[in-house]
């Protein structure tokens, strides 16, 4: 489903310039579950903007489901980013102005879907997030997990292929991180691909994959492991 | 995105910051007011003035003796003098179809006195014509009598003014006056009308003309007011009175004709032109308002920075991040300038309560140009803003808070 080949990203921070990832090659096969680990400043979080297309990659082959992405438009990179690919973000990256069912119908609203289908697809999301008390409730109304949960929601609104979670429990304490981690893996076993980077070995350890980086290279895939026994 | 989405997304982002938006709202608010105000103005000041020109009468033309012309050459060995213009003259322009009425006027000063009071003014001699040819009103008594020309009746007319100045609050009708040497029954009063091409109407006496020829003792007239037949005819009264008045002066042109339609015209046209001025120096308020607008969505674009890098993650392309952002600064412009609007429609309303005699009006192209300037500024300085939030790196926009 997504195939990676020889990406090289190169920052040039002052005189100095730093391969935040070089020579990176990963495939990731549908519905896998995978951990992106690693120090801070390893490449793990350039690799995941890669991969949602928020950023290209200086060198290198990405193949989504078959598309070369790299001589998309920026157009077409929004297209795929809309129908393919969910983000949930450290921060949650809420609209402090929206509600709660507003900011899950912001996804269908850019793609310009019918105000009625949007209701009922927001509806069913938070049900099953278990937020429909709260579906009026902006952002500061609602505590860490919840705010997470909505998050997941909007990422999941347009049914994508893949899941893309950039350390989902960083700002949670351990019990509402452990509910969205479940939350996350009932996604996943209803057969969406989830790619997570996240520094916590226990996170990474209920991952059916995990990839370790450390320099801007890929210094352990456990999938590799498995094909080489 | 469909447009009332875009739309209530707009709304929605603009209410969210109710001070930054509502600051821009004020300018736009008070640029479209001010245009429109100030047009209203200068548009009443046109309209003001050619007010005061038609009370002078309708299809009005003035003869005045002398020509204004460049000559050449050495001087002649006779005087050039201008012929006089005389009651006579005057009489003879009655004979052409165009000309319905014919006011000749002769100026001159004199003590007017009643007992012990007296006072130097103006006096006027004309003929009946002179009531509707110069639009005046009656406020007691009577005009001077319709008769022959040449009869020096004893009769005069007061200005209000002098009337006031004479006889206080008494009425004057049927009393003696004294003008120069000679008296004469006060036969009525004028109204009020105050000022016009330069000459204080309130404050003359007029007589007949044939009277003021013997008290002046001068046959040579001020001028001639002229009403024509009708608008249309105001060309061929100017013909055939130059055509009379050159036939009777030995086929010398020695007449200026003025009409009421070219001194119209002119103040017109200047008066237009200063109202497009004051126009345009109101619309670079406006430009003023548009700067402002594009610093504070600046402001708002990197305020929402996050925001547009999550709009992006879930998919809108640059292209449509620019039309939210533009969409925004466009409503916001439409409502501050329908805003606008209604403040001037205010303001005009209040300046014409507080000045009834002035006619303050806008012009139909005023809120028009108001409206699609304000509308071009929001665009126009939006779209640097809206150009800024669809560049930015969307890895760098989501990783601030």
């Amino acid at each position: 489903m997504i195939r990676l080949e020889g990406i090289e990203r190169i920052f040039e921070v002052g005189d100095e310039t730093v391969y935040a990832l070089s020579n990176v090659d990963l495939t990731v096969e549908q519905g896998e579950y995978v951990s992106i680990m690693g120090p801070s400043g390893s490449g793990k979080s350039t690799l995941l903007n890669i991969l949602g297309l928020l950023d290209r990659p200086d060198k290198g082959v990405y193949h989504f489901e078959d598309i070369d992405t790299i001589h998309l438009s920026d157009k077409q990179q929004a297209h795929v980013r809309r129908h393919k690919i969910g983000f949930i973000f450290q921060f949650f990256h809420l609209v402090a102005r929206l509600t709660a069912e507003q900011n899950v119908e912001l996804p269908m609203i850019l793609a310009g879907i019918d105000a009625r289908e949007r209701k009922q697809r927001v509806h069913e999301a938070l049900g099953r997030m278990g937020l429909n008390e709260r579906m009026k409730h902006r952002p500061d109304q609602l505590s860490g997990g919840q705010r997470q949960r909505v998050a997941i929601a909007r990422s999941t609104i347009m049914n994508p292929a893949i899941i893309l979670a950039d350390e989902p429990t960083g700002n949670l304490d351990r019990a509402s991180g452990m509910d969205v981690i479940r939350t996350i893996e009932d996604l996943n076993k209803q057969g969406m691909t989830v790619v997570m980077v996240t520094h916590d070995p226990e996170l990474g350890g209920r991952t059916g994959r995990q990839v370790r980086m450390e320099d801007g290279r890929i210094i352990r895939d456990t999938s590799d492991e498995r094909a080489l026994a | 995105m469909k447009s009332a989405d875009l739309t209530r997304f707009c709304a929605g982002s603009l209410a969210g910051y109710p001070l930054r938006t509502g600051l821009m709202f004020l300018a736009m608010a008070i640029g479209v007011a001010s245009v429109v105000i100030l047009t209203a103005l200068g548009e009443g000041a046109r309209i003001y003035v050619s007010q005061q020109f038609s009370s002078l009468g309708t299809h009005l033309l003035i003869v005045i003796p002398g020509r204004s012309e460049t000559t050449g050459g050495p001087p002649p060995l006779l005087g050039e003098t201008p012929r006089d213009l005389t009651i006579d003259d005057a009489m003879a322009l009655l004979r052409s179809s165009a000309v319905r009425k014919v006011a000749p006027i002769m100026i001159g000063g004199a003590l007017v006195s009643y007992e012990n009071r007296s006072r130097e003014v103006f006096i006027m001699g004309s003929t009946p014509d002179l009531y509707d040819v110069r639009d005046l009103k009656i406020a007691q008594g009577r005009f001077l009598p319709k008769g022959d020309v040449d009869r020096a009746e004893a009769v005069c007319v007061l200005g209000q003014k002098l009337k006031t100045e004479l006889f206080g609050n008494t009425s004057p009708l049927g009393r003696f006056v004294r003008i120069g040497q000679r008296r004469f029954r006060v036969i009525g009063v004028l109204t009020k009308k105050g000022q016009s091409l330069g000459m204080d109407i309130s404050d003359v006496a007029i007589i007949p003309v044939a009277s003021s020829s013997a008290l002046f003792n001068q046959s040579s007239l001020f001028r001639i007011l002229i009403q024509a037949a009708n608008t249309d005819a105001v060309a061929r009264a100017k013909r055939s009175v130059l055509e009379t008045i050159r036939n009777r002066h030995d086929g010398e042109d020695d007449i200026t004709i003025i009409t009421q339609d070219a001194l119209l015209s002119t103040f017109d046209r200047i008066l237009k032109v200063l109202t497009y001025a004051v126009a345009a120096i109101a619309a670079i308020s406006l430009t003023v308002a548009g700067i402002l607008i594009m610093n504070i969505m600046l402001i708002a674009v990197s305020q929402r920075t996050a925001e547009i890098g999550l709009l992006k993650a879930i998919g809108a392309p640059g292209s449509q991040i620019m039309r939210i952002f533009i969409s925004e600064s466009a409503m916001l412009s439409l409502v501050g300038a329908a805003a606008g609007l209604i403040v001037s429609a205010l303001g005009v309303m209040v300046i014409g309560r507080l000045f009834p005699f002035f006619p303050v009006r806008a012009p139909f192209w005023a809120p028009v140009a108001a409206v699609a300037v304000a509308v071009g500024a929001g665009l126009l300085f939006g779209w640097l803003p809206a150009k800024r939030a669809a560049d930015f790196d969307p890895v760098l926009a989501l990783s601030s808070r």
